[in-house]
């Protein structure tokens, strides 16, 4: 049955309430406000008692998906389970304040520490800050330490970042937002970077090249060697963008790849929920020579052992986010990397590259694959002789909807024609990779005897395809 | 039918000279291809344009594409009915322009509506 | 060692042997020898549930953060309703994606939507986006907002701006070879009016707080009128706690609203997650960045929320996008929004009511005190005070530490800021004064 939804705003009654608070206990001291300073109207919000208020939530909720729910294989966005421990030891730093005295926050600033050496294990790196917000959040961060590298060496006609035109958005975007311009290189016929394009686009503007390895492609870069010899040759930097990082845990590190910066997405990689779009963490690695221009505060221990926020670092980038970070996701991630060691985390990764060939290897045949050989954590696969019926990527995303699956990422990478890009992950059964396959060749099949069924699809959610033309060109974004 | 009272870039736009003002526009073509367009993001009026700036910017859901000027000049005035109404270009991108330009220079590379569409038959 | 992968080594081989191979190993031979780690990472065995949970709170215990807090500074302790925590924990919720397909996504867009709605209505302003990382980088993105509407690469902030968020402005700034001009704190500890117009030439506009960093209520209706005399846009940096006795940042005709939005239900959490809001006037809307929902119609007319205006952004745009966001941080926007929702208007004007009555009642009894005077005794202030003592501030710190109080933050010129919310109730504050009288007697 399909239906709209109450807004909460159509629930309220005027006089109803939710909340209560004691009595005050202190003389009022609302007229010191002053008086072109104080409020001209009461609040517009609404008004509900608490079981209204929990029963709107929680029906909401049911119009949603989540990993929790079911199966959820969307490229690059390592959608694995999210450990329900790692929910409630997050919660026991929750009273702690920012602003504490270091002193009194060891704990917190000791397992800020931890992590940070944990991560430099991990990835090869000498040196990670925790601050960065999200992925994107850490690419900007990582670009920034670039930048004050070459700016220390008086290089100031390095401006130019090169990326990709498979690399996520965010990388060019990122690399504006840092400053830099952005010069963007064919890929080759195989998803990675073509050379001799590679050789052709560096010169003495090179700033630096950004780099997803496994590529957006989920293909190793068997070049990667070469490509951080001619980048280094030129003066440039290589960025790691930390994406795809859960196909080569304990196998192999950026640090040794060649990558003098990265970022990693704790909310991908290492387990911490996504919340639906955030809040993620965007940690930040570097080799020892951009350690100078890390974000403050740089946490250091002292002669006595204690963990110390060090702010006196002349040639730091400065500040990309207020306090420390995402402090509540670290503490998930921190939980995840110690309940798997590092032989859990190796196998993490190893299960999550095994399940990536397996759903590749059963859908060859019925869909197209662009790029056939060994895939990593993700594969990428195409309808195939299916667009001769009318049927289109979007439609077979919308058709695994109604199978009960959170489509794969679709349209992405740019390179591929109607790319669907799979990611399941390590934590999902043989049995969920066989029904979500035997549903994208039931897909198949009756893509080519009823492609009509297939285009009506979604049919069991809430509500049917979208009007996107219509959201956009009259944009309602708030109820009046 | 591809109108010949003006002419065409192989970026698939068109310009459409009327006495000193340069009338600038986009393509069916080009309209066809981005899809259905959901904002255009007008040039301020007063602002000076060079032959192959980006001058414009016409959103899809799903995209967005520069224009580009074929004349120099000042943007005396634009078109506010894409505004409010930006199907317009989808429903008829030849009767819609999108800026007039006082123009001091015309570029020297443009096709006339034979030769646009001999260019597109040779795109397909 | 835990692990979350559930097929057992028979299954493993079983799956290897249906792609053709014998070994792990062989799926990554794609990866060239020499550059494989080939040795184990050298971290600490795995643990299991019960290990793990011993290990954090043996982390949780070096922290002493069970005793009295009198400290703001930009986070702040308020209650935070049941309610609030247990609904944005429910999974659909939280072990989900950004809502890119619509029609499974529909619980969380619209639960953006809403939030959207109600910073709207909290700040008064047309359109809010659907949250950034945090105030200072929602104040970042705003001085980008103010070059790309205005073309001008200069923007004045005043220096009562909380220093994190004055630094990550500059740290942007730098790299996007933005100016940006300080206006100064008066005596009265408060932004210098007079000194914006001065400034003003080139400037796209310029950012203050209300309250400011030192709690200080500003006149930011002269503030604004000053900026928009010079054609500038007003930014307000404001704390949303405030608004339900404040008036709101449109109504001094403030062109963009940011903020932290950690007040609004979120727990301290040692600095994040917490939420940054945005808002701004319908002419400005198409220069706001990050994700927005938005509402349209399936084909049977039913209301359905979506992501919209998505041509801003950096999976569109890439290196023409004004920012590179894509994560933000929705779960904590939706908890804003519960909070808010569970106030109601009357809780919100109550809540904000306690917090100026308890910073004034413990301002009251402090500067009774010998020995501590209030900084700025004649300016208006909200929920935090700067005042000065004879004791030099950390010895007084370190004495209250020791009794399981945190005082009020150290300033770099040796000042004080405290802070009193709901949450601290009259004993506690008359106990606290009682207590640095007897530190501050016994040392004199």
């Amino acid at each position: 049955m399909r239906s709209s939804y109450k807004l909460i705003f159509e629930r309220s009654r005027e006089g109803r309430r939710a909340y209560d608070m004691p009595e005050l206990d202190v003389p009022c001291a609302c007229g010191t406000i002053p008086e072109g300073m104080r409020a001209v109207s009461r609040l517009d919000l609404p008004e509900l008692g608490e079981v209204d208020l929990v029963r709107h939530y929680t029906n909401l909720s049911r119009r949603n998906f989540g990993v929790d729910n079911g199966f959820y294989p969307l490229g690059s966005c390592t959608m694995k389970y999210n450990p329900k421990i790692n929910e409630e030891l997050a919660a026991m730093f929750n009273s702690v304040h920012p602003r504490l005295d270091a002193d009194m926050a060891q704990g917190c600033l000791r397992l800020m520490k931890d992590t940070e050496d944990m991560l430099c294990e991990i990835c090869g790196m000498d040196a990670f800050t925790l601050q960065p917000a999200a992925g994107a959040h850490g690419e900007l961060a990582g670009l920034m330490h670039i930048r004050a590298y070459h700016e220390h060496r008086g290089d100031t006609a390095r401006t130019t970042i090169i990326v990709p035109d498979a690399a996520h958005g965010t990388n060019p975007a990122s690399a504006v937002m840092a400053g830099f311009k952005v010069k963007e290189i064919k890929s080759a016929p195989d998803g990675g970077v073509d050379l001799d394009a590679l050789r052709a686009a560096v010169g003495s503007d090179t700033a630096g090249l950004m780099l997803t390895n496994p590529s957006t492609l989920g293909l190793f870069e068997r070049n990667i060697k070469k490509i951080a010899e001619i980048v280094h040759n030129a003066g440039g930097l290589l960025y790691y963008d930390g994406a795809n990082l859960n196909a080569i845990m304990g196998i192999v590190r950026p640090g040794d790849m060649g990558f003098d910066v990265m970022h990693i997405n704790l909310h991908k990689t290492f387990s911490t929920p996504h919340g639906g779009g955030g809040p993620g963490s965007g940690p930040v690695g570097v080799k020892s020579h951009l350690m100078p221009f890390m974000p403050v505060p740089v946490l250091k221990e002292d002669e006595d052992g204690m963990i110390v926020p060090d702010y006196d670092r002349p040639e730091s980038i400065g500040k990309v986010k207020s306090l420390y970070g995402n402090f509540g996701v670290i503490v998930k991630a921190y939980c995840y990397i110690r309940s798997l060691g590092g032989r859990g985390l190796k196998e993490a990764s190893e299960n999550a590259v095994l399940n990536a060939n397996y759903i590749m290897h059963r859908l060859r045949g019925a869909y197209g694959i662009p790029h056939d050989r060994t895939c990593m954590h993700e594969c990428v696969v195409t309808p195939g002789e299916l667009v001769d019926y009318g049927v289109h990527t979007s439609d077979i995303a919308k058709a695994l909807i109604d199978r009960g699956y959170h489509p794969p990422t679709i349209y992405f990478p740019l390179i591929v024609h109607e790319a669907m890009m799979i990611e399941p992950t390590e934590t999902e059964s043989r049995e969920t990779l066989d029904e979500f396959v035997d549903a994208m060749l039931d897909i198949a099949k009756v893509a080519k005897t009823d492609p009509g069924a297939i285009h009506a699809a979604p049919v069991t959610t809430p509500v049917g395809r979208p009007d996107e033309v219509a959201a956009a060109r009259k944009p309602i974004v708030k109820y009046w | 039918m591809i109108p010949n009272d003006r002419k065409y870039t192989r970026d698939h736009e068109w310009v459409k000279i009327e006495g000193s003002i340069a009338k600038l526009g986009i393509t069916a073509h080009a309209a066809e291809a981005l899809g259905d367009i959901v904002f255009v993001e007008l040039p301020a009026v007063d602002k000076d344009v060079a032959i192959g700036d980006g001058y414009c910017v016409v959103e899809s859901v799903k995209a967005v594409s520069n224009v580009y000027s074929s004349v120099s000049g000042k943007v005396v005035e634009v078109n506010e009915a894409l505004d409010a109404n930006p199907e317009k270009l989808n429903e008829d991108a030849y009767g819609q322009f999108i800026a007039a330009v006082e123009f001091t220079e015309v570029a020297d590379n443009l096709m006339d509506a034979e030769a646009y569409e001999a260019f597109l038959a040779e795109q397909e | 060692m835990k692990s979350y992968v559930p097929n057992t080594e028979k299954e493993r081989r079983e799956m290897l042997s249906v792609l053709g191979l014998e070994s792990m190993d062989e799926l990554f031979s794609d990866i060239p020898a020499d550059l494989r780690l080939n040795r184990p990472l050298d971290l600490p065995d795995g643990v299991s549930e019960i290990e793990l949970r011993s290990i954090l709170a043996g982390y949780a215990l070096q922290n002493e953060d069970d005793g009295l807090l009198f400290r703001g500074a930009g986070a702040y302790s308020h209650y935070i309703p049941s309610v609030v925590p247990q609904l944005a924990m429910r999974s659909e919720f939280y072990t989900a994606y950004t809502p890119y397909q619509a029609e499974m996504s529909q619980g969380m867009l619209q639960a953006l939507f809403e939030y959207q709605t109600v910073i709207c209505r909290l700040t008064g302003m047309d359109v809010a986006n659907a949250s950034v990382y945090d105030g200072a980088t929602a104040a970042a993105e705003a001085m980008i907002m103010l070059r790309d509407s205005k073309r001008r690469k200069k923007m004045l902030y005043s220096a009562a701006l909380n220093p994190d968020v004055i630094a990550v402005i500059k740290t942007y700034a730098h790299c996007l070879g933005i100016e940006t001009v300080e206006i100064p704190v008066g005596a009265d500890g408060l932004t210098d009016i007079s000194a914006i117009a001065a400034n003003m030439e080139g400037a796209a506009g310029m950012i203050a707080a209300q309250p400011n960093y030192y709690g200080n209520i500003e006149d930011m209706q002269a503030i604004s009128d000053a900026v928009h005399a010079a054609n500038g846009l007003m930014v307000a940096y404001v704390n949303p706690i405030t608004l339900g006795l404040m008036k709101r940042p449109a109504e001094y005709g403030a062109d963009i609203a940011v903020g932290d939005g950690q007040p609004l239900g979120l727990p301290l959490s040692f600095g994040g997650p917490y939420v940054g809001f945005m808002a701004t006037t319908a002419k400005l809307m198409r220069n706001l960045p990050g994700r927005i929902a938005g509402q349209t119609a399936d084909a049977e007319g039913n209301r359905v929320f979506v992501l919209t205006l998505q041509a801003r952004e950096q999976h569109i745009r890439r290196e023409k996008a004004s920012s590179n966001i894509c994560s933000n941080q929705m779960l904590c926007a939706v908890m804003a929004a519960i909070y808010c929702c569970t106030m109601g208007p009357a809780g919100m004007k109550e809540v904000a009511q306690h917090n100026i009555a308890k910073a004034h009642y413990l301002a009251e009894q402090l500067a009774a005190i010998d020995g501590i005077t209030l900084r700025y005794p004649e300016t208006p202030f909200f929920n935090e005070f700067v005042v000065d003592t004879t004791l030099p501030a950390q010895e007084l710190n370190d004495a209250l530490k020791d009794i399981g109080i945190t005082g009020g933050l150290v300033l770099p010129d040796g000042g004080m800021l405290w802070c009193a919310t709901e949450m601290n109730a009259r004993e506690e504050i008359d106990f606290l004064c009682d207590t640095i009288k007897s530190i501050m007697g016994g040392i004199r």
